[in-house]
């Protein structure tokens, strides 16, 4: 077995000796040999040189072309037009009991807006959110669908000066915190917190025009005449003030309103704001015992790191005659809410409530605590729980929890 | 009305500004590098580049490279980033790989124009990255200026990062 192996050893020594002496009696190349080598390599790294420059002129020009249609189309997420759109929605799952034993269980398509907007020029431009509730609307009685189709914004703002801007169309009453920031993502509670409800009754749309400034020191200030509130006085809605938004359908314009604000974000992670908001005559209706009416409102924020304190209160002043029998000449509410975020997507709340309105089941005190978990940062999960206690009628306490998932765009 | 009108007259000569254009972009690099400043360069972003700049950004980058300004250990960055439906035009100077100066430079948005000033941008000042790309100081928001606060936030991290991608790095070979 040994014998094959050692014959193929020798036969490839032999054979790579002999190539070698071969190789080695080849004569060498001249110096002239060498230099058409070296010219010939010269002219080929020239061409390629060249080559690289027009490709890399070419990139750049693609870039360029590339870089203008982006430019062209920045305008905003609607394409290359001046116009752009948003939106947000949530969805709700409530599980209540009330204090009569009655459940409340109920998933809802709570809201879903779209945004519109266009640039007519750097100065000039409209805004608008067209807002669907619980799921849409279906006309007559017994439907399935008994939600609403609503116009919220609908104006144009003018850059009057560097300094100065008006609006004037369909926008919102400047008042408290939620009623011109509610996107989902923005506030803790699956529910939007019941003084801004039924106090404030955001979401206030108003119908004028109004003037606005801001000033280098964080200071900014809103006037606005608008068309006001029409509240009803008789019936079991009579002076309930969520009641008296007219919603600009053919609204009553007998007595409009006026709201001013000035408002301090001066401070990183400070917002102190205040508000106040008057009509001559809050029913629109001569000798009906509800007459003038003013809403004062005022609100502190404060994020320090991941925490976040908030408080606000809301007050209506309404005088006359009815309206004072009925105990509704003052209703208030305030609340105050401390927050913690746990991680960068997730932060825990708690929140107390005291609403003072007209109805009986306006007048409660709420604790509400849960959590907001922020999957991407324009999406977020909603967890809480509800405590409620009525103040006059324990049959309508009510307590349980809700879920809800929001998003924005 | 006549109200309407009174205060739309003493509001008329107020000095403050809320939306438009603060600085020209080239104003900001000429006084960056005190009417001096270097040739512009250009940072491609491409590949792992890319795939960072869009993790900062939250969707991928609007340009295929962006332009910069760099000297010794400072290099400045015009960059862009929507806040809800605008461009927010922000200019950013890195040096030794903190932040030395953020300016909101052009500002569009009907809402969050707070964040164009001092008090809020100062918060930036000497701030860095941490190794998964997140600002290593926290920077305390502006309620209603959400989106707008975002956006610098990202823009800040997105200078550092492409900061770290230049010749001009503290530690760059």
């Amino acid at each position: 077995m040994k014998h094959p192996n050692f014959l193929t050893k020798t036969a490839l020594i032999a054979g790579l000796t002999s190539a070698s002496l071969a190789q080695a009696a080849a004569p060498a190349p001249t110096l002239e040999e060498l230099w058409t080598v070296i010219q010939a390599q010269q002219k080929q790294i020239e061409q390629l040189r060249k080559k690289t420059a027009r490709t890399d002129e070419k990139v750049e020009a693609t870039g360029e072309i590339l870089e203008q249609q982006v430019a062209s189309n920045k305008a905003g997420h609607g394409g290359s037009s001046k116009s752009t759109f948003g939106g947000y929605g949530e969805l709700h799952y409530n599980n209540l009991e009330q204090g009569d034993g009655e459940d409340f269980k109920e998933i809802d398509l709570h809201r879903f807006v779209l945004f519109f907007g266009h640039e007519f020029s750097d100065k000039m431009r409209f805004v608008s959110e067209l807002e669907v509730e619980h799921g849409g609307v279906q006309p007559g009685e017994g439907k399935t669908l008994g939600g609403e189709v609503e116009i919220e914004q609908a104006y144009i703002e003018l850059d009057i000066n560097d300094e100065v801007s008006a609006k004037a169309g369909v926008f919102l009453a400047p008042v408290g915190i939620l009623n011109e920031t509610h996107e989902p993502p923005t506030f803790y509670g699956v529910e939007r917190n019941p003084v801004e409800n039924i106090i404030i009754p955001s979401t206030w749309a108003v119908a004028g025009a109004s003037v606005s400034t801001n000033f280098d020191n964080g200071i900014s200030a809103e006037f606005a005449i608008h068309d006001g509130l029409k509240i009803p006085t008789t019936g079991s809605s009579a002076f309930r003030i969520r009641s008296g938004r007219q919603k600009i359908s053919n609204s009553d314009a007998t007595d409009p309103a006026m709201t001013a604000r000035v408002k301090y974000t001066g401070v990183p992670g400070l917002e102190l704001a205040g508000s106040v908001n008057y009509q001559s005559d809050i029913s629109q209706a001569s000798s009906d015992g509800a007459d003038s009416a003013v809403l004062l409102t005022t609100h502190a924020i404060w994020t320090r790191g991941p925490f976040t304190a908030k408080a606000l209160y809301a007050n209506w002043d309404i005088d006359g005659d009815a309206v004072k029998a009925a105990d509704g000449d003052k209703q208030d509410g305030y609340y105050v809410e401390g927050s913690y975020k746990l991680t960068k997507d997730f932060g825990i709340f708690a929140r107390y409530n005291d609403v003072d309105g007209i109805r009986v089941q306006d007048e409660f005190e709420q604790i509400d605590v849960g959590f907001n978990w922020w999957p991407h940062e324009d999406v977020v999960v909603k967890v809480d729980y509800v405590d409620r206690e009525n103040n006059n009628d324990s049959d309508r306490d009510l307590d349980g929890f809700n879920v809800g998932i929001g998003y924005q765009f | 009305m006549r109200l309407f009108t009174l205060v739309l007259i003493c509001l008329l000569p107020l000095e403050a500004l809320s939306r438009g254009v603060y600085q020209q972009p080239t104003d900001f690099i000429n006084e960056v590098f005190q009417n001096n400043a270097p040739a512009a360069k250009r940072l491609w972003i491409t590949g792992e580049r890319k795939k960072i700049s869009s993790d900062i950004l939250g969707h991928p980058p609007l340009s295929l490279r962006l332009r910069f300004w760099g000297q010794g250990s400072r290099t400045a960055w015009i960059l862009e980033e929507i806040g809800k439906e605008k461009p927010i035009t922000v200019g950013i100077v890195i040096n030794k790989n903190r932040v030395e100066r953020i300016k909101v430079l052009i500002f569009l948005e009907s809402r969050g124009w707070e964040v164009r000033h001092d008090f809020f941008t100062d918060q930036f000042k000497h701030i860095g990255l941490q190794t998964d790309t997140e600002l290593d100081k926290h920077i305390d928001g502006i309620s209603g200026a959400t989106l707008s606060v975002r956006a610098l936030k990202k823009l800040s991290r997105l200078a550092l990062y492409l900061h770290s991608q230049t010749d001009f790095a503290h530690d760059a070979p």
